[in-house]
C-alpha cells in the first residue's frame, strides 16, 4: 500500500511546478523572467550584449527624474488599455480593438477641446475627458452588439475597426480638423482649459496617472461589490450556468464591453489632454495592443494591471535608451510583449484544475 | 482450440490517479477465453478508467497488463487493437460528419498513401454485417443514424479490426429495453464466434442475466469476483455499495382534492440543434402537489422540451402557461421570476466553479432585495443565508467562501437543488437530478423532490432511470422522437409497458 | 469619371491585379483551412506572414535568387507554425491568446531583424534595397484572348501553381488517409484518438503546414508584387485570410471565391487611387478592411466550424 502511494507521486519536480504555478504571483514573475530570458538570447543572437541592454533599459526608465516621469506618463494609457482589455475579457470578449477605441476617444476629446471655447477649466477638462470615454464606448459598442445579436466574431471586427479608425483619424487631421498654419498633418492645439495639470515640474508627468489608478480601484470595486460585477464574473466563469440562472448574458457582455471601450477612450483622451495637446496621427505606439499583454500578465485582475502596466511602460520607455546606447532596435519591445502573452498562455498548463475548467466550459 | 485456463487478459495491481483522485487502486482482474465477464460498480467506482487503461487510452501509474499470458505495454489504442482488443465506449467514438464506412476505416491503413481503399473496405464491411446479422448502410452519415445503429457501427468497427477481446462500456444506457434484447443476442453470437467480452454496467439486472462471471468494484478497488450462477442480485448489490440498498423514498398516493394546473403545455414545437424539429407538438399539464415523470431514452426531445420551458430555447409554435401566465419564449429571467426552478440536465450548467459557494447559492436571487440594493450586493445577508443552506442540506465543503469547483459531484448537485428549492418555486423542472451522484446524495435529492410535492408544489421530473420515474412520479409520460407516446398513472405503470412506449409503439 | 472606370483596359488591369493580390490571401487561407480542420485556430497568421515577407526579401536580396527567397520564407513560416503547434498542442495553451502573442511577437521580430541585418540607418532609405520581381509567364496562345487572356494567362508561376493546387486540396481531403485523419481530429479528437490516430501529431503537422503556406504567402509580397520590403507590408492580409476560411465554409473552392473578393477590393482601391478618384485617399485605403468587416458580419454566422476548433485535447480526463 505504502508502495503504491509512492508510485502515485513519482515525480516530485512536477508537484513543485504545480505548487509554484498555483501561487499566482510567482508564475507571473516567472512569465516575465522567461520572456526577458528569451529576449536576452535574441539580443545575443543579433550581436548585442543583453546584460548591458537591460541595464541601459532600466536606467533609461527609472534612472533619473525625467526618465521616471516619462515611465509614469506611459504607464497611464497602458494601465487604462490593460483595464479595458481585462474587463471585456472577463466576459470572454476579446477586445483587440482598444487601439481603435483610443483613437476614437481622442477624436471626440479633440472636438470637445478645440471647438468648445471660453468655458472654465473645471467644466471643460471633465467634459473633454468624458467626450473621450464616450467616443471609445461608442466605437466598442458596435462590435459588442454585433457579437451579442448576430454572434459575429469580435476578434476580427475589433481588429478591422482599428484599421478603419486609423484611416478616419488620418483623414480628420489631414482635412477637416487640420491646422493649416503649421503645414503638417496635425490639428490645432487644444484649449488650455483642457490641459491636465502637471504633477512634477519640468517634466511631462501629468495628473492622468491618478485618474488611471482611480479607474483601476473603481473597477476592482465594481467587480467585487456590485450586481453588475457579480454578473460579469458569473458570465466569465460559466456562461451557460449564468444564463440558466436567469442572468442576461448578452446584456452583461455588452455592458462590460462598453466599459471597456470607455476606458480605452479615456486613455486616448488623457494622451491628448495630458501629453500631445493636439491630435496627431500615430500618437499611440500601440497602447491598445500592449493592453492585451498587460491584462493577460495580470490575470485580468484590475489591481494587478497597475503593476503590469508599470512594467510595460518601463520597457517601452527604456527601449529608446536601449536603441541609442545598446543598439537594440525598439522593436524588441514588441518581441518581449509577444513572448509575455505566449508564456501567459502556457502557464495554465501546469495548473490542471484551471485547465479542466477552461476546457469544460 | 481455446485453452480455458489461460486468461486472455490479466490485470495485475493496476493503480491510476488523476490529480488527487485515485480512480483505481491496486486492481486485479482476469478475463477467461470465451466468457462474458461483467464489470459491476457504481458511477465513479473506477470501471471505465480500468478499461481505458486496458485499451491504452490511459497509462497506469503502477501495475502490469498481461495479454494471453504475456506482459504488454498498451501505450495507445492503436497498440490495443494490434493486441486484438476492441472497445465500445459509452460515448461513441465516432465522427458525426463522416459516413459509416469512413468511420470504420478511420485510423487503418486501407489502400495506398495517395488513395483510400473505400471500395474494398465497403465489401468487407458488408460481409461482416451478413456474418453477424448486423444491419447498417455503409454510406449513411453517422448523424443520420439512430442510437442503436450507431452502437452497431461501433461493434462493427471493432470486428473489422479482427479483435477477439471486446469491451462494452455501459452499452445499454442509451437503448430501449427492446434494443437491449437485440444487443444481448448479438453479444451471444460474438461469443459463439470465439470472442471474449467484458461488459461494464451498474445495473444488477444485466449483470446477472448475460454474464458468466461478475467482478464487482467499489471506490477504485475490486471487492469480489463471482460466478454469476453462484451469486444473487442482493449479494451483488451489497458488494457494490457496501450496504443494503433500497431506496425508501417513494411517493404515496395523494389525496384527490382540488389541485390546480400549475404548468399547462399546449401543442409545443421546439427546434433541435441540427435544424430538426426536436419536440413535435406536445401537450400536457403538471398539477400542484404532483410529480410528473417523463421517461424515455436520452435524446428524444426531453432536453429541448425542458430548455424551451425554462426560456433557454426558442419555441417554434404552441404555448405554455405557468399559473395561467403565458411564458412562451419568455427570457430565463422572466421564467424564474414567475416561480419556476430548474435543475439543469448537466451538472456543469448549474455551477460557476470560479465563484464561491455563497455566490453560487445566490445566483438565482442576487439581483433583488435584500440580497442587493441599487446595484450593490449585500454580502452579509447573502453569506448568512448561504451558510444556513449549506448547513441545512449538509453540503460538504471546506468553507462557505471556498470555490464551488472544489466540491465533489454529489455536493455540487446538492448545492444546485438547495438553491432551486429554497426559493420555494411553484414549479420545479428537474432534469436527471440524480445523474452521476453518489447513493447518499441520490436518496437525499429524491427526498427533497417528494417533500416539495407534499408541500403542494409541482414537479416535472425528466429521467432515464426507469426505477426513479416509477418510484417518484404520480403520473408518467413517455417521450419518443419528440412526441409523447403515452401517459399513465403510477398504479398502472410497469417496465414492459413503458419500454414498449419508449421503443415507439403507440400507447 | 464612370466611363473612365468602365473601359476594357481598366477592367483588364483591375482583374489581373485582383488575382495577383488575391493569391497571397488564398495561399495563407488554404494553409489556415488545413490548420482549422485539424481543430486549431492560428490567429498568428498575420505575424507569420510578416516573417515570410522579411525572410523572403532578405534571402533574395543577398543570394539574388527568388527561388531561395520563397524556399526560406516557407521554411521560416513553418518554423513559427511548429512553435505555435508546440504551444497549443503540447502545452494546451489557449489558442486565441497564443495566436495574438505570435502575431505581435513575429511583427516585432521582423522589424528587429530587418534593422539589424540591413542596418538601421541604411534601412531608413529603403529605396536602396531593391530586388527584381518575379516575372510574368504568359501562356503563348491563351494569353492573347482579350481580357481573359491577360487576366488568367499572363501571370507569374506562383499564381498558376496556387490555382492548380485547389483541386489537389479537394482530392486530399476526400480521398486520402491523411485528409480523413485531419478532419476526424478536428471534428472529434477523442474518436480519432480511440481509432489510433496520433491527434497531437496530426495537429502539429497541420499547424506547421499552415505556417509554411503563410510564410510563402508573405514571401510573395516582396518577391512577386513589390520588389521592396516595408514594415507594414502585410497590411492585414493575414487577417483577411482568417476571415476567408469560414466564408469559404472550410472548403477550397469557397476559399478561392472569398480570396478573389478581397483581392478585388484591394486592387480596386489601388486602381482608383492611381486615377485620382475624387474621394480622400484614406477612404480608399479603408475599403478592403471595410469589406472584411462586412464579410465577417454577413458570412461568419451559421457556419458549422470543425466541432473541436480551439479546444485543446488531452486524454487524462475521466
Amino acid at each position: 500500500m505504502a508502495e503504491s502511494i509512492r508510485e502515485l507521486h513519482p515525480k516530485p519536480w512536477k508537484q513543485w511546478i504545480k505548487r509554484i504555478s498555483d501561487a499566482n504571483w510567482i508564475s507571473t514573475v516567472l512569465v516575465v523572467l522567461l520572456a526577458f530570458l528569451v529576449g536576452g538570447l535574441l539580443i545575443l543572437a543579433i550581436g548585442g550584449d543583453p546584460l548591458r541592454a537591460y541595464l541601459v533599459l532600466i536606467k533609461g526608465s527609472f534612472g533619473n527624474r525625467n526618465g521616471f516621469a516619462e515611465t509614469i506618463v506611459k504607464t497611464c494609457p497602458m494601465l487604462l488599455a490593460g483595464l479595458s482589455v481585462a474587463i471585456a475579457l472577463r466576459t470572454e470578449f476579446w477586445n483587440v480593438g482598444a487601439e481603435g477605441q483610443i483613437y476614437a476617444g481622442a477624436v471626440l476629446t479633440g472636438l470637445a477641446s478645440i471647438y468648445i471655447q471660453g468655458i472654465s477649466a473645471v467644466i471643460h477638462l471633465p467634459l473633454a475627458l468624458l467626450a473621450g470615454a464616450l467616443g471609445g464606448g461608442l466605437w466598442a459598442f458596435i462590435p459588442a452588439i454585433l457579437k451579442a445579436r448576430l454572434k459575429v466574431n469580435e476578434v476580427i471586427t475589433t481588429l478591422m475597426m482599428n484599421y478603419i479608425m486609423t484611416f478616419i483619424f488620418s483623414f480628420l487631421v489631414d482635412g477637416p480638423m487640420r491646422d493649416w498654419v503649421s503645414g503638417l498633418n496635425i490639428s490645432p492645439q487644444i484649449e488650455k482649459t483642457t490641459w491636465l495639470p502637471i504633477l512634477l515640474a519640468k517634466t511631462r508627468l501629468h495628473s492622468g496617472i491618478l485618474i488611471a489608478i482611480l479607474a483601476a480601484v473603481v473597477l476592482a470595486v465594481i467587480l467585487r461589490k456590485t450586481v453588475l460585477g457579480y454578473q460579469i464574473r458569473a458570465v466569465g466563469g460559466n456562461t451557460r450556468a449564468a444564463r440558466f440562472a436567469g442572468i442576461a448574458v448578452e446584456n452583461t457582455m455588452v455592458k462590460a464591453v462598453i466599459i471597456s471601450g470607455m476606458l480605452a477612450g479615456l486613455a486616448g483622451a488623457i494622451e491628448i489632454t495630458g501629453v500631445q495637446h493636439r491630435l496627431i496621427a500615430g500618437f499611440s505606439p500601440g497602447y491598445g495592443f500592449l493592453g492585451l499583454a498587460v491584462a493577460l500578465l495580470a490575470s485580468l485582475n484590475p489591481i494587478g494591471v497597475i503593476f503590469s502596466a508599470l512594467l510595460f511602460a518601463a520597457l517601452l520607455n527604456g527601449a529608446d535608451a536601449m536603441q541609442r546606447w545598446a543598439s537594440v532596435p525598439i522593436a524588441m519591445v514588441a518581441v518581449i510583449q509577444g513572448l509575455v502573452i505566449i508564456f501567459s498562455a502556457i502557464r495554465f498548463f501546469f495548473n490542471r484544475s484551471t485547465l479542466k475548467r477552461k476546457a469544460g466550459s | 482450440m481455446i485453452d480455458h485456463h489461460i486468461p486472455v487478459v490479466r490485470l495485475v495491481n493496476i493503480t491510476k490517479s488523476f490529480g488527487d483522485v485515485i480512480a483505481d487502486d491496486g486492481v486485479n482482474f482476469e478475463l477467461l477465453p470465451g466468457e462474458i465477464h461483467g464489470l459491476l460498480g457504481e458511477n465513479g467506482a473506477g470501471k471505465t478508467t480500468l478499461m481505458n487503461i486496458l485499451y491504452g487510452l490511459h497509462q497506469p501509474d503502477a501495475g502490469e497488463i498481461l495479454i494471453r499470458g504475456e506482459v504488454h505495454q498498451v501505450s495507445s489504442p492503436h497498440k490495443a487493437i494490434e493486441l486484438g482488443i476492441g472497445m465500445v465506449h459509452q460515448h461513441f467514438m465516432q465522427v458525426a460528419t463522416m459516413s459509416v464506412i469512413d468511420n470504420i476505416i478511420l485510423g487503418l491503413k486501407v489502400g495506398s498513401d495517395f488513395k483510400l481503399g473505400r471500395d474494398a473496405a465497403r465489401k468487407r464491411l458488408l460481409e461482416l454485417c451478413k456474418l453477424y446479422g448486423l444491419n447498417v448502410d455503409p454510406d449513411a452519415f453517422i448523424w443520420q443514424l439512430s442510437i442503436g445503429d450507431r452502437q452497431r457501427v461501433e461493434i462493427l468497427k471493432a470486428l473489422y479490426r479482427d479483435v477477439n477481446i471486446l469491451i462494452l462500456d455501459e452499452p445499454t444506457s442509451v437503448l430501449t429495453p427492446q434494443e437491449t434484447t437485440e444487443l444481448f443476442y448479438t453479444i451471444r453470437k460474438l461469443v459463439d464466434a470465439g470472442l471474449s467480452v467484458i461488459f461494464i454496467t451498474h445495473k444488477l439486472e444485466e449483470a446477472t442475466s448475460i454474464t458468466n462471471r461478475v467482478t464487482v468494484m467499489r471506490d477504485g478497488k475490486v471487492v469480489a469476483t463471482k460466478e454469476t450462477k453462484k451469486t444473487s442480485k442482493p449479494e451483488l448489490a451489497y458488494l457494490m455499495v457496501g450496504r443494503e440498498v433500497l431506496f425508501r423514498t417513494k411517493v404515496e398516493t395523494r389525496e384527490k382534492n382540488s389541485h390546480r394546473d400549475v404548468l399547462r403545455v399546449s401543442n409545443l414545437k421546439v427546434k433541435g440543434d441540427r435544424g430538426n424539429i426536436a419536440v413535435q407538438g406536445v401537450s400536457f399539464t403538471v398539477q400542484s402537489g404532483e410529480i410528473v415523470g417523463i421517461a424515455g431514452v436520452d435524446g428524444n426531445g426531453q432536453s429541448e422540451l425542458t430548455q424551451a420551458l425554462t426560456g433557454l430555447r426558442e419555441v417554434l409554435s404552441g404555448n405554455f402557461w405557468v399559473d395561467d401566465v403565458e411564458l412562451t419564449n419568455a427570457s430565463p429571467y422572466k421564467v424564474i421570476q414567475h416561480g419556476v426552478g430548474h435543475i439543469p440536465e448537466d451538472l456543469a450548467d448549474g455551477i460557476v466553479s470560479d465563484l464561491t459557494l455563497v455566490e453560487n447559492l445566490m445566483l438565482n436571487r442576487h439581483y433583488k432585495p435584500p440580497y442587493s440594493k441599487n446595484g450593490w450586493m449585500n454580502e452579509r445577508i447573502m453569506e448568512s443565508e448561504a451558510r444556513e443552506l449549506i448547513h441545512q442540506h449538509d453540503i460538504r465543503t471546506s468553507g462557505a467562501l471556498a470555490k464551488a469547483g472544489t466540491l465533489s459531484g454529489g455536493n455540487k448537485q446538492k448545492l444546485i437543488v438547495a438553491r432551486e428549492i429554497s426559493r420555494n418555486p411553484i414549479l420545479l423542472i428537474a432534469v436527471h437530478p440524480t445523474r452521476g451522484v453518489d447513493i447518499g446524495a441520490e436518496e437525499y435529492i429524491r427526498n427533497l423532490l417528494v417533500q416539495m410535492r407534499n408541500r403542494r408544489g409541482a414537479v416535472l421530473l425528466v429521467s432515464t432511470k426507469l426505477d426513479e420515474i416509477m418510484d417518484l412520479s404520480d403520473r408518467i409520460l413517455v417521450m419518443e422522437k419528440g412526441r409523447i407516446m403515452g401517459e399513465m398513472m403510477r398504479e398502472e405503470a410497469n417496465i414492459e409497458k413503458i419500454g414498449l412506449l419508449m421503443a415507439g409503439a403507440e400507447g | 469619371m464612370i466611363t473612365q472606370v468602365l473601359t476594357a483596359a481598366f477592367l483588364t488591369a483591375f482583374l489581373a491585379a485582383g488575382i495577383r493580390v488575391a493569391v497571397p490571401i488564398l495561399i495563407a487561407a488554404l494553409g489556415e483551412m488545413v490548420t482549422q480542420r485539424s481543430g486549431i485556430i492560428n490567429l498568428g497568421i498575420e505575424g507569420i506572414f510578416i516573417i515570410g515577407s522579411f525572410t523572403g526579401f532578405t534571402v533574395a536580396y543577398f543570394t539574388k535568387s527568388l527561388f531561395l527567397g520563397f524556399l526560406l520564407g516557407g521554411i521560416a513560416g513553418g518554423l513559427f507554425g511548429l512553435l505555435m503547434g508546440i504551444v497549443s498542442v503540447r502545452f494546451l495553451a489557449n489558442q486565441i491568446v497564443t495566436g495574438l502573442g505570435f502575431w505581435i511577437m513575429c511583427g516585432g521580430l521582423a522589424k528587429l531583424l530587418v534593422r539589424t541585418i540591413l542596418g538601421i540607418d541604411k534601412y531608413s532609405a529603403s529605396s536602396d534595397f531593391n530586388i527584381p520581381r518575379l516575372e510574368s509567364l504568359s501562356i503563348s496562345y491563351l494569353s492573347k484572348i482579350p481580357v481573359l487572356g491577360e487576366v488568367l494567362f499572363n501571370q507569374n508561376i506562383v499564381v498558376y501553381l496556387t490555382l492548380l493546387s485547389i483541386p489537389l486540396f479537394v482530392y486530399f481531403f476526400k480521398y486520402t488517409r491523411m485528409g480523413l485523419n485531419i478532419d476526424a481530429t478536428g471534428e472529434n479528437p477523442r474518436a480519432a484518438d480511440a481509432a489510433g490516430i496520433n491527434v497531437g501529431q496530426v495537429r502539429m503537422l497541420s499547424v506547421t503546414f499552415g505556417g509554411i503556406l503563410a510564410g510563402l504567402a508573405g514571401a510573395y509580397l516582396p518577391l512577386a508584387l513589390y520588389g521592396v520590403y516595408t514594415d507594414d507590408m502585410a497590411v492585414g492580409l493575414g487577417w483577411m485570410a482568417i476571415v476567408v476560411v469560414p466564408f469559404g465554409k472550410w472548403r477550397p473552392w469557397g476559399i478561392l471565391a472569398g480570396s478573389m473578393i478581397f483581392g478585388a477590393a484591394n486592387a480596386l482601391q489601388f486602381r482608383l487611387q492611381n486615377m485620382n478618384f475624387p474621394l480622400p485617399y484614406q477612404f480608399l485605403l479603408m475599403f478592403p478592411y471595410f469589406v472584411t468587416l462586412i464579410m465577417v458580419i454577413l458570412f461568419s454566422r451559421g457556419r458549422s466550424s470543425p466541432s473541436a476548433l480551439t479546444k485543446p485535447y488531452f486524454r487524462s480526463e475521466h
